[in-house]
């Protein structure tokens, strides 16, 4: 049975309708509200491509049931900084070169950004330890680091 | 005013939900939007019309049939296209992989992406500016000589007069054929070549605007999944799909053969519907004991010995030296790995097959679809949109079959997007590899007989792997060829007796294809491996005993380089170290192919000899591929490869019973993670005025013996079965 439900995403407001309040969330970011940010890596909670923040905490969208979302407030990629306007983060990854395929790097900033949020000025190995849960199969991990680094300077 | 660059997403604000993959301003874009056939644009290999375009604004489109697998190629392409041309980066767009577009250079595959394809759109672009030069002169009424080419335009010499691209050619066919003589610009003169451009696509990538394949929608698309069998070559008896048929969205159940897919309209709803249908797959048991699977190569029925490097009379030599080494290596199955599993869209109408897919081989797999469905190749469209990397033929093409099938069956756009278990379980994988080596020392320790085989599956005629959906839909399907396997075997060094032999086996377990590096990794390998066993045999620092068998000196100035970048000190044999953790290092050097790109490596590590466990520190690479088009593209794909080679090589492999891969998620194939990822430094040698060479393999080539050899240095034990787990270093710590 379809019910409605209330998703607050970067600030705005959705109504959607599900069938399935068990869908993971990531779905209803994707295929209902349109958005890029988030990907579908594994359906595990393994590989971090699905990263979004709810409350302010880094979750893993691909397994967080959209019904117990409705309310939270929710953050994406997209939500964190736009081409014109972006997030220290973001622009750190830019400068840094810090993509290869980038198909992870939603989940990469997404953690990072949990880190910097309690933790202004991670050492490399805190960084490392932070990230340890999100997988990159292009080995861009140097440049993720180094950008996360930047990007905690920046802020600074 | 000049055009600002139209991103692929700001196209895509621009075009609606219906996304095309060439630039707004493009006269094909309007046909595609409403999905009609595009109008013949020639993609003939031989004429400057098949790679570039000018329009009336001059701005210029590229059209590449090698694509950017997440390697920066686009860009350096782009680079590369803008200088032969003299016009603003910024100007540039590249259109990639699609088959009406795009000429066919052969799939993006052996690092050639740049080393071939983009000199070929280099020696268009070189015809088209001369072309442009001459006619620019006509119509400035000046002589050939009296203009020069800078910024789009073709300018007179010693005056502010031109005439811009645009309004010479704006929009009109070049019709001539790519001059092969065309002069090319000098190195000298370049400003954009060599350049460490950022790429085009990584802010659209970090702000979640980029669409990969996998984001990629057509109007009115339904969503598939494929339920895959039990057992890898199990025949399909029975389906229940009636829980599957109450999932509200459910569309339609399609079973040919023991192809099984679940359509709905939604994606989550096909998700719940692959789960809730019930399949009765027959036993198949087929897969060799994994605990075994080396005699099971061993004893695979031969079709045939090729010697593909054969200097003086080894066997003869073999039987004169005064001391025999002989030693045996072997390179689990890997998986490509793809953080994102495979996905494509498939539209079928009137007899006419359209695909997305991320596919690094679309004209091939435009064919190989056609074979697949019975239609006419020219009756099938592929086009590319970036995927999650693939290194090697991962699951996007038999993605592209699975919804190719599906959309003929259903008659409506068909997105299939595989699972974690799918692409785990299903890509095609690289094939197990044993080696043999074996060499005679005389009295002073120099190699006087260097022997070795590969056992690799055979090459049949033909470049195709089999696609999955043709298999077990019982359609026509295109033989298995799991590439140029044997390259590298043949050795870089100048010994008086050698013979490289690749015995080629009638089967292997899985169905193989191309992973970075293909064969040209197991084999350095080996060879780099039993080279360093020949140094510690002889008594000689095995950097020393490298350079003592090359002539060539481009290798030789690359050790020297190398040395130097590692700050390399003579190494007297295992550490006598004491403690739980020893250091050691190794070093490795390949020239590509013995035709390309040289790299040499020095590894340090860690070897716990508690827990076995080896911790790579810190990797030194020298590379020199002659002309660096984008010194920061390269370093990237290095310290990539690097990282990846790392994680292949200490803890990856492939884990199946005799059913089935077992592997199907990260948890039961883990890979490297941030803790511990191994710093690495690098030294790039640029030769401008030589051709470039390929860059994403070779530098993989050399990893996993320089990590084999740093163990052994620190110690004392040789590591001759990838991967080196703990496990596997422990037992050979206890045993040494």
């Amino acid at each position: 049975m379809a019910s409605t439900l209330t998703l607050n995403v970067n600030g705005r407001t959705h109504k959607l309708s599900v069938d399935d309040r068990e869908m993971p969330l990531l779905y209803a970011l994707r295929n209902d509200l349109g958005l890029q940010g988030p990907h579908f890596g594994c359906g595990l909670e393994q590989c971090g491509a699905c990263t979004v923040h709810i409350n302010g905490k880094a979750v893993r969208s691909c397994r967080f049931p959209v019904g117990k979302a409705a309310g939270a407030k929710i953050l994406t990629l997209e939500g964190l900084g736009t081409p014109k306007k972006l997030h220290p983060l973001q622009a750190a990854f830019i400068e840094e070169q810090a993509v290869q395929c980038g198909y992870c790097i939603n989940g990469m900033i997404m953690q990072a950004k949990e880190l910097l949020d309690s933790n202004k000025r991670p050492s490399e190995a805190q960084i490392k330890q932070a990230l340890a849960n999100n997988l990159c199969r292009c080995g861009t991990h140097l440049r993720i680091v180094r950008a996360i680094k930047r990007a905690s300077e920046m802020m600074a | 005013m000049l055009m600002e660059k139209i991103s692929r997403r700001e196209f895509l604000k621009t075009s609606g939900a219906l996304v095309v993959t060439f630039p707004l301003a493009h006269p094909l874009a309007e046909a595609a939007d409403k999905g009609k056939p595009a109008p013949a644009k020639t993609v003939a290999l031989d004429q400057v019309d098949g790679f570039i375009a000018i329009d009336s604004r001059g701005r210029v489109t590229v059209y590449s049939g090698k694509v950017d697998l997440g390697t920066g190629v686009h860009t350096a392409l782009a680079q590369i296209a803008a200088e032969e041309l003299s016009v603003p980066l910024e100007k540039v767009e590249v259109v990639q992989g699609d088959t009406a577009l795009t000429p066919d250079q052969g799939i993006t595959w052996g690092s050639l992406s740049i080393q071939a394809g983009g000199m070929q759109i280099r020696q268009a672009c070189a015809t088209a500016r001369e072309a442009l030069l001459a006619q620019g002169a006509e119509k400035l009424g000046v002589s050939r000589s009296g203009v020069y080419a800078k910024d789009g335009r073709v300018m007179v010499l010693g005056s502010e007069k031109g005439v811009s691209y645009g309004q010479l050619v704006g929009g009109k066919n070049f019709q001539m054929k790519v001059d092969a003589k065309a002069p090319l610009k000098p190195p000298s003169a370049y400003t954009i070549v060599g350049q460490p451009v950022k790429r085009f696509e990584i802010p659209d990538i970090v702000t979640g605007r980029f669409t990969y394949m996998h984001d990629f929608k057509v109007k009115g698309m339904l969503h598939a999944r494929v339920v895959r069998p039990a057992a890898m070559k199990a025949n399909l008896l029975s389906v229940d799909d009636s829980a599957a048929k109450k999932v509200p969205d459910y569309v339609a159940t399609v079973r040919k053969g023991n192809f099984l897919a679940m359509v709905a309209k939604n994606e989550w709803a096909a998700i719940r519907c692959a789960d809730g249908v019930k399949a009765q797959w027959s036993d198949w048991q087929g897969l060799p004991d994994k605990a075994k699977l080396w005699d099971y190569v061993r004893q695979t029925k031969v079709v045939s010995d090729e010697v593909f490097q054969k200097v003086g009379d080894s066997g003869a030599a073999m039987k004169t030296g005064a001391r025999m080494l002989t030693a045996t290596y072997d390179f689990a199955i890997h998986t490509h790995g793809s953080q994102g599993p495979s996905c494509a869209i498939a539209d079928y109408k009137n007899g006419k097959l359209t695909v997305w897919t991320a596919s690094q081989a679309t004209h091939l797999l435009r064919t190989q679809l056609a074979n697949m469905l019975g239609i006419k190749a020219d009756d099938v469209r592929c086009i590319y949109l970036a995927g999650s990397g693939c290194y090697g033929r991962n699951g996007h093409e038999d993605a592209a079959a699975d919804a190719a099938l599906l959309a003929r069956e259903i008659g409506k756009p068909v997105r299939v997007q595989w699972s974690r278990a799918d692409e785990h379980g299903w890509d095609p994988k690289g094939p197990p590899t044993l080696l043999e080596h074996r060499a005679a020392l005389d009295a002073s320790g120099n190699v006087v007989a260097w022997e070795s085989m590969v056992y690799i599956p055979n090459r049949p005629k033909g470049f195709e792997v089999t696609l999955i959906a043709a298999d077990l839909a019982g359609l026509p399907k295109d033989t298995a060829f799991p590439g140029n396997i044997h390259q590298s075997l043949a050795i870089p060094y100048a010994f008086p007796n050698i013979k490289a032999t690749a015995r080629w086996l009638a089967e292997t377990p899985f169905k193989p294809s191309w992973i970075r590096t293909p064969g040209r990794m197991q084999n350095t390998y080996a060879n780099e491996c039993f080279m360093d066993e020949c140094a510690t045999a002889a008594g000689v620092d095995p950097l020393e005993y490298r350079r003592r068998n090359l002539k060539d000196p481009r290798g030789l100035e690359l050790l020297d380089r190398l040395a130097r970048l590692a700050n390399w000190t003579p190494r007297k044999g295992p550490a006598k170290a004491s403690g739980d953790i020893v250091k050691g290092r190794g070093v490795s050097y390949i020239k590509y192919e013995l035709v390309r790109t040289y790299v040499g490596a020095v590894v340090d590590v860690e070897v716990n000899r508690k827990t076995g466990k080896v911790r790579v520190e810190r990797v030194y690479m020298a590379h020199d591929c002659g002309q660096i088009i984008n010194p920061d593209g390269i370093k990237n794909q290095l310290e990539g490869g690097v990282v990846q080679t790392v994680s292949r090589t200490l803890i990856e492999d492939l884990k199946f019973d005799r059913s089935r891969v077992t592997s199907l998620d990260w948890k039961s194939y883990p890979i490297l993670t941030f803790p511990d990822v191994p710093d690495v430094v690098l030294d790039l040698i640029d030769r401008p005025t030589e051709r470039p060479w390929g860059v994403g393999e070779p530098g993989t080539a050399v990893v996993p013996s320089a990590i084999s050899n740093a163990i052994y240095d620190a110690v004392g034990i040789r590591m001759r079965s990838v991967p080196f787990t703990a496990d596997k270093v422990l037992a050979a710590l206890k045993t040494a």
